[in-house]
Order: C-alpha cells, then structure tokens, then sequence
C-alpha cells in the first residue's frame, strides 16, 4: 500500500486505507465516527480567497464600535480595544488579556497563518517555516472565538436595550459576518490538500 | 485491516498526519519534522492537574459577582446565577436559556465528563467506547462557548463606565471564571482519546464464542 494511502484516526488510532475510487468527499473513521479528511474540488482556492475576505472584515470589526448607547441624552459606544482597555483599567488585566488573545489574536493569528501558507503555493512555491506555521495555525483555530464573542455582543445588546437606547455599530454587523467567513473557511480548508502540494509522497 | 497504528509499530503525525515507522529513540515526522508521539504523553496526569484546578475554581466563579453596577437608584452586585435569573424574569428567557446553558451548564458539563473519561481510562474499562468517544467530542466541541459571559461583561463594563450616570464593574468571579473556561479546554486538550480505545479489542484478537 501506498504511503499516502494511509491513514491513522487522529481520535482513536485505527489505522485505515484511503484507497477508495472515487474518493469519497468526506470520510469518517469506521471504528469511532471522527471526521478523517474533508475534500473540496477546490478547497484551497476558496479557502485563499475566503481569508482575503475575512481579513477585510476583520479590520472593520477592529476600527468600528460594536454597539452605542444613549443615556439622558449622553452617547458612548464600544469597540473591543476599548473594552479590553475597559478591563485593564479595573485591574482585570488577565481577564482583559483573555479577551484580547480570544477575540483578536487568535482569529488574527489563524487568518495569517492561512495568507501565510496558501499565498505561495498558487505560484509553485513552499512557504518558510511551513511546519511550525501550520502549528500555529492549529493552535489558532481552537483558542479564536469570533463566534462566541458575536453571541456574547448580541447577549449584551438585549440587555442593555432594557436599559436605555442601544444602536448596533458597524462592527457588529462586521463581526457577524466575520464568523460566517470563518466557518466558510473550516468547512473548506483541506489540511491533506495542503500538505500533499507542498509535500508529495 | 483491524488494529492501531501503535499495535503495528506505526506513528501517526499530528501535524501533517503521515502515517511512518517508529524509530528506536526519538521520532520525528519525515514529512514535516514535527515530533511524533504515539499518545500524547502524560496525558492523564496534565487532565487532572488542569481539571482539579478547574474545579477549584468553579467554586467561587459561581459564588463571587461577576458584575458590580451602581447608579443613582442604588448598586447591585450579580452573580452568574442572579443575573441568568434576572433575565428570565424580565421576559427575555430565551436569553436567559442561553446564559445558563453556556455559563453554567458547559462548564459542569465538562469536568463531569472529563471526569468520566479519565476514570474509565485508568481502570482499563473497554465498555461503550464508541460512546466515550462521542462524549469526548462533545466536551472538546462546547468549551469555547463559556466565554460567552467574559465577553458580555467586557462589553456591559466597557458602555455603562462611560457614562456619568451609571458604573459596571467587573467582580472577582469575572477571573475566577475565565480560569475555569482556560483551564477546562486545556484539559480536554490534554486527554488523549486514543487511550479510550487502547483496551478495546479488534474482532481479531477477540476470543473465540464458546
């Protein structure tokens, strides 16, 4: 059998054969049910140009508020670095340190590993430090939580309407589809599609 | 074809995900580089350690306020628990559901079931693996969602502060309970679950029905 025919479950360690013709589109593990691959005509095509979209809507998530308020005639707005600024000056540094690595760092980090590693192999090429970057990105995709955060803003726009009057700023449309770009990207990114262009057996 | 890749000698990258030979010492991906391991090592050790701290924490991310506010019309302190109850009585219990579910639930959900996958591990039990397995995924999938609470505080604080009127501050359960959410995904990060279905046997190695 061929190397690269064949494959251990990363769940439970089975080890199975990827030999089928046609190649299924999705292949679950026969003993424990785990995802083993997803594959996508072009998967990585859409996985780039996705990223490109995503890191656009990033940006204006990061430079708008997110929700503004209106008081007695007094308005205020939040943008996230001014919450995480919020959070440091109550002395909740670590808890404003978490918002900043879950809501930003980490959905960032993901989007410019994924520039970082796609970006050169339209041209043939292999990007430096493929291997730790694809690490990276690894880590990224499980500590980035866009899609909690959308959540958490909506939560707390509901409650502050009971408050007083609450308008919905740019970023959180932006955020919001933020998250559905980055599921886009999970659900067509093929990590066996990548590693076997850059990297053939 | 009915067995692991360890019982046959093999290493599966977690990386790049080839499958190659162990060496004699150390192992390292051919493809890649990255170092290969055929389980996650001190696997249990690191759950527990990341567990047991989060259940330690849990305690006061329950019973300490999240949130401190205080106006003209006086201050309130809410826990997690008090404001969950807050919403519900205000009409918006569907918000109220999903602050419960993920504040509450989520968390408890997890360190029960961790709890439940780490024990039956280390007793060598092979019983319902299949379940194990899918309750392992569950845990590791739902984590992320307890941040929900870190992030409504963020943004309540950061508004309400502005204003002249009003003041929301951040309570020591705000940490307490991010501790908990970091410390709960670093344990199921921790758990290998291949060590689930290390003792279950393949229909080869079974015995023989008399």
């Amino acid at each position: 059998m061929n190397r690269a025919e064949l494959l251990a479950c990363p769940e439970c360690d089975l080890l199975q054969s990827d030999s089928a013709v046609p190649r299924p589109r999705k292949a679950l593990c026969a003993r424990c049910g785990a995802v083993l691959y997803q594959r996508h005509p072009h998967g990585l095509e859409r996985t780039a140009a996705l990223t490109a979209a995503a890191l656009a809507l990033f940006a204006i998530a990061n430079a708008f508020p997110i929700l503004s308020l209106e008081l007695q005639g007094e308005r205020t707005s939040a943008t996230l670095a001014g919450a995480v600024s919020a959070l440091w000056s109550q002395n909740m540094q670590l808890v404003a340190a978490l918002v900043l690595f879950t809501a930003v760092l980490m959905p960032l980090a993901e989007l410019a590993a994924l520039a970082w590693l796609l970006a050169p192999i339209f041209v043939g090429g292999r990007a430096p430090r493929f291997g730790a970057v694809f690490r990276l990105l690894q880590f990224a995709q499980r500590w980035g939580m866009v899609d909690v955060f959308v959540l958490g803003a909506l939560v707390s726009f509901v409650k502050l309407g009971h408050l007083a009057n609450v308008e919905a700023g740019v970023a959180l449309w932006s955020f919001a589809a933020l998250m559905l770009v980055m599921a886009a990207i999970e659900a067509n990114f093929d990590p066996r599609d990548l590693w076997a262009r850059v990297a053939p057996l | 074809m009915n067995a692991s890749a360890a019982s046959l000698g093999l290493l599966s990258c977690s990386t790049c995900s080839l499958v190659s030979r162990a060496p004699a010492g150390e192992a390292v991906c051919p493809r890649c580089n990255s170092a290969l391991h055929s389980r996650k090592p001190g696997s249990i050790g690191r759950t527990w350690a990341f567990l047991i701290a989060a259940m330690a924490l849990y305690v006061p991310a329950n019973t300490m306020p999240i949130m401190a506010t205080s106006s003209l019309f006086g201050s309130q302190d809410d826990t997690i628990i008090s404001g969950v109850v807050f919403l519900w009585e205000d009409g918006s219990w569907y918000l109220a559901v999903i602050v419960f579910v993920a504040s509450i639930l989520v968390p408890l959900a997890k360190i029960i079931g961790l709890v439940v996958l780490l024990l039956s591990v280390q007793l060598g039990v092979d019983w319902r693996a299949d379940q194990r397995a899918r309750l392992y995924r569950l845990v590791e999938s739902i984590g992320r969602w307890s941040m929900l609470d870190i992030f409504v505080v963020a943004l309540l604080v950061t508004v309400v502060q502005l204003t002249a009127l009003a003041s929301v501050r951040a309570g020591p359960a705000a940490l307490a309970f991010g501790a908990v959410v970091v410390l709960t995904m670093c344990a199921a990060t921790s758990f290998d679950p291949r060590l689930i279905w290390d003792p279950v046997k393949g229909p080869r190695e079974q015995p023989a029905a008399a």
